[in-house]
């Protein structure tokens, strides 16, 4: 099934409604070093919409993403340029508390990466040391929901004091994610969330996926075009470090402006 | 001394049969391009050379170990009925008279007026020697020579000497490892023979319950206040003392100082910080010794003064701080790598929902690398148990037993080292009680080491 037949069969791409934009970079630059990985990059992220960055590998679509919540700040060498709102605050403006940025807005990496503690642990951590759950009940309820909310509470709920590196891959990647809800953030980051799952595990991401663009704003990195097509509402495509194309997803698949985007979903290069 | 000319010469012979044997090789390819061979051709010469090095240098050796007793057994024989059976019935007789013989033979002064038959025998012996040693020659030479021709005829294009090396190298290796697991199972032994011996002279529960730790033995039947006591508590006490200072010096410091050299140094502060502390694991022992009896010792023995306590100058104290910066690099250098080898996705995982740096590191890489660092820690254990050098100088020899770090003690090592100083006689239990003092030991850091071991085997299975 072609790219574009699969937009037209799941016919749910909502129309343009006017949206509020959660996150806003303007003319965003990052260097590695001597390096220059990302050029003057405009774009808006609406809220409860999952957008999808798409691009051939080493484009910078991490990058970007590590941009939002700042995770850029852990690499040596690395410097930020341009303004980055998140609900209209520049988080690279000297005041802004890091710490309290990534409760915010969270983040799911490529590979599961539960902490060797229990099942229990792991999503309280979060909580935990934000001190948002005062007592073992409350604690318990967050737990709770945030499981119910990945889709694991029933194949967890037996197991909470097992260790999270017990689970099956994509079990483990539920549980990051719902680690990551447990603090309550606004946005959350995915980096390639299922490039390490089998096809099953991947299927029932990209379901989560759709559920919790309710509660929350969502980018996902990708590298499958079929996955950015069925996922996300919007799509941005980077190239060599510049954003190239973006726009609705369908809009982008069936009849993208650029020749470049053109090339890349029928797979031309990549 | 001759030997080593036969040893070298096979040496030669070896090294010249590889370039025979590997121009040997590059005719058999007859002009063609080399691929034609199954090997390379300095595989076939080092086939050659293994066959012509290997079995006469094995002959060599096993030569060397039986020669003399077959030669002795013969002079033996050949001595006057009346003596050999002597010699034969009383392995001490046997060895005198050996001991003579050999002096005789290299012109030694002996203790007693020349007999004529021993000279006979002595004169015997020579020549014996000088004729084994002539065969030696003999056989060696012409075994490398005949063997390494023999290897040579062997050799064709689709000779597998690449195969053929290979195993004997597989061979070579474990010969190695034997030798290695063989020389420590022989130590172990000898260790466990002499421990049973003194076991004969001092009773068990004794030596392992008794109280009182006085080693000397009385000289004479009428010497007073030396009848011996052999309770070992007190020496494994003061162990336990000194290694607890030590660790409680060397713990916190090491540990800190791996955080910080693995989670806050940048590269460059790590690049110099990690060599420097282990230049302190490089420092010798003595050193560390002599500064703690000269150096650290009177300090503390000062500042008690000052405080009005009582320390004494060879107290455990100096030496359990002295012997914990000692084993601070042990510490902080295996935590570090535990700690770093905690996956940086773990630590993105972390900072990722906002945990402050330290929040993470307390809360996911200590958790995650607790095994491995305490494994580091009973590792580190272990070599403050058996640590010798620093405790003969600075703890003393008095065997107390208290548990006040200011007093004196003594240690198992330090008895070890002052039991078999100077001359003693061998099978009496002062030196005896060395070697069961040894086994303990030896049987207390084995363990150490086995659990340090499996727990951090088992930790590094979990990122693999
Ligand atoms: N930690 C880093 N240090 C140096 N260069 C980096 C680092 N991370 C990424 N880069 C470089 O930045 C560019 C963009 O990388 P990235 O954002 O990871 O690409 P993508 O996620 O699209 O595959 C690449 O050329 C990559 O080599
Ligand atoms: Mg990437």
């Amino acid at each position: 099934m072609s790219v574009a037949e699969q937009l037209e069969n799941s016919g749910q791409p909502e129309k343009a409604v006017e949206r509020k934009s959660k996150v806003i970079g303007k003319d965003i630059t990052v260097h590695y070093g001597e390096k220059q990985a990302l050029f003057d990059v405009n774009l808006a992220i609406p809220e409860h919409q999952v957008t999808a960055l798409i691009g051939p590998s080493g484009c910078g679509k991490s990058t970007f993403l590590r941009c939002i919540n700042r995770m850029n700040d852990v690499i040596d060498g690395c410097r930020v340029g341009g303004e980055l709102t998140v609900d209209g605050v520049d988080i690279y403006r000297s005041n802004i508390d890091v710490v309290e940025l990534r409760a915010r807005v969270g983040m799911v990496f490529q590979k599961p990466n539960p902490f060797p503690k229990s099942i229990y642990d792991n999503i309280a951590y979060g909580p935990r040391i934000h001190g948002q759950a005062s007592g073992r009940g409350e604690m318990d309820e967050v737990v709770e929901t945030s499981l119910r909310r990945a889709g694991l509470w029933d194949e967890a709920k037996d197991r909470l004091e097992e260790p999270g590196t017990s689970l099956s891959g994509g079990q483990q990647q539920r549980l990051c994610i719902a680690r990551a809800i447990a603090v309550n953030p606004d946005v959350i980051l995915m980096d390639e969330p299922c490039s390490a799952l089998d096809p099953i595990a991947t299927a029932r991401i990209e379901e989560l996926i759709d559920e919790l663009r309710e509660r929350f704003t969502i980018v996902i990195v990708t590298h499958s075009m079929q996955q950015a097509a069925r996922v996300s509402q919007r799509t941005a495509f980077f190239h060599l470090g510049v954003l190239v194309d973006e726009g609705e997803t369908d809009q982008i698949f069936t009849n993208p402006k650029d020749e470049r985007t053109q090339d890349y979903i029928t797979g031309r290069f990549g | 001394m001759q030997i080593s000319y036969l040893v070298i010469a096979l040496l030669l012979l070896t090294g010249v049969s590889y370039f025979w044997g590997r121009r040997r090789a590059v005719s058999l390819a007859k002009g063609e391009h080399l691929v034609v061979l199954h090997s390379l051709p300095s595989f076939h010469g080092a086939y050659v050379a293994l066959w012509c090095g290997l079995p006469a240098l094995l002959l060599v050796a096993l030569w060397m170990i039986l020669e003399p007793q077959i030669v002795e057994a013969v002079v033996i024989n050949q001595l006057p009925a009346d003596r050999a059976i002597l010699a034969i019935s009383d392995p001490n007789v046997f060895k005198l008279l050996l001991t003579d013989i050999r002096n005789l033979a290299s012109g030694n002064i002996v203790s007693q007026t020349i007999d004529p038959a021993l000279q006979a025998a002595a004169n015997s012996y020579m020549r014996y020697e000088a004729i084994s040693q002539q065969a030696l020659f003999l056989v060696a030479l012409s075994m490398a020579i005949v063997m390494g021709s023999f290897a040579r005829t062997r050799l064709s294009q689709r000779f597998r000497a690449r195969n053929r090396v290979e195993k004997i190298a597989r061979w070579a290796m474990m010969t190695a490892s034997l030798i290695a697991i063989l020389t420590t199972v022989g130590i172990v032994l000898s260790l466990i023979f002499e421990t049973i011996r003194f076991f004969d002279k001092v009773p068990f529960d004794e030596f392992l319950f008794g109280l009182k730790w006085s080693p000397q033995m009385a000289m004479r039947e009428d010497q007073v206040g030396s009848s011996g006591a052999f309770g070992a508590i007190p020496l494994f006490a003061g162990t336990f003392l000194i290694t607890l200072i030590a660790m409680v010096v060397a713990v916190p410091i090491g540990l800190f100082s791996a955080i910080y050299m693995s989670e806050y140094a940048g590269p460059t502060m790590r690049s110099v910080v990690k060599p420097a502390l282990e230049i302190l694991a490089g420092v010798p022992t003595v050193v560390y010794g002599f500064f703690a009896a000269l150096t650290v010792a009177p300090f503390f023995r000062g500042a008690g003064e000052s405080l009005g306590l009582d320390v004494s100058s060879e107290s455990a104290l100096a030496a359990g701080v002295v012997m914990g910066i000692m084993i601070i690099p042990f510490i902080s250098s295996l935590s570090d790598d535990v700690m770093n080898a905690v996956p940086q996705s773990l630590r993105d995982g972390s900072y990722a929902l906002g945990a402050t740096q330290s929040e993470t590191i307390k809360q996911v890489i200590l958790p995650a690398a607790l095994p491995g660092i305490v494994g580091a820690v009973l590792l580190a254990v272990s070599r403050a148990i058996g640590e010798t050098m620093i405790v003969v100088m600075a703890a003393g020899l008095a065997a107390n037993l208290t548990a006040n770090p200011l007093e004196a003690v003594t240690t198992v090592t330090v008895q070890i080292a002052t039991l078999l100083v100077g001359d003693q006689e061998f099978d009496s239990a002062k030196t005896l009680a060395a070697f069961a003092l040894g086994l303990v030991l030896f049987v207390i850091t084995l363990c150490l080491n086995m659990v340090a071991l499996r727990v951090v085997r088992k930790y590094r299975e979990k990122y693999d």
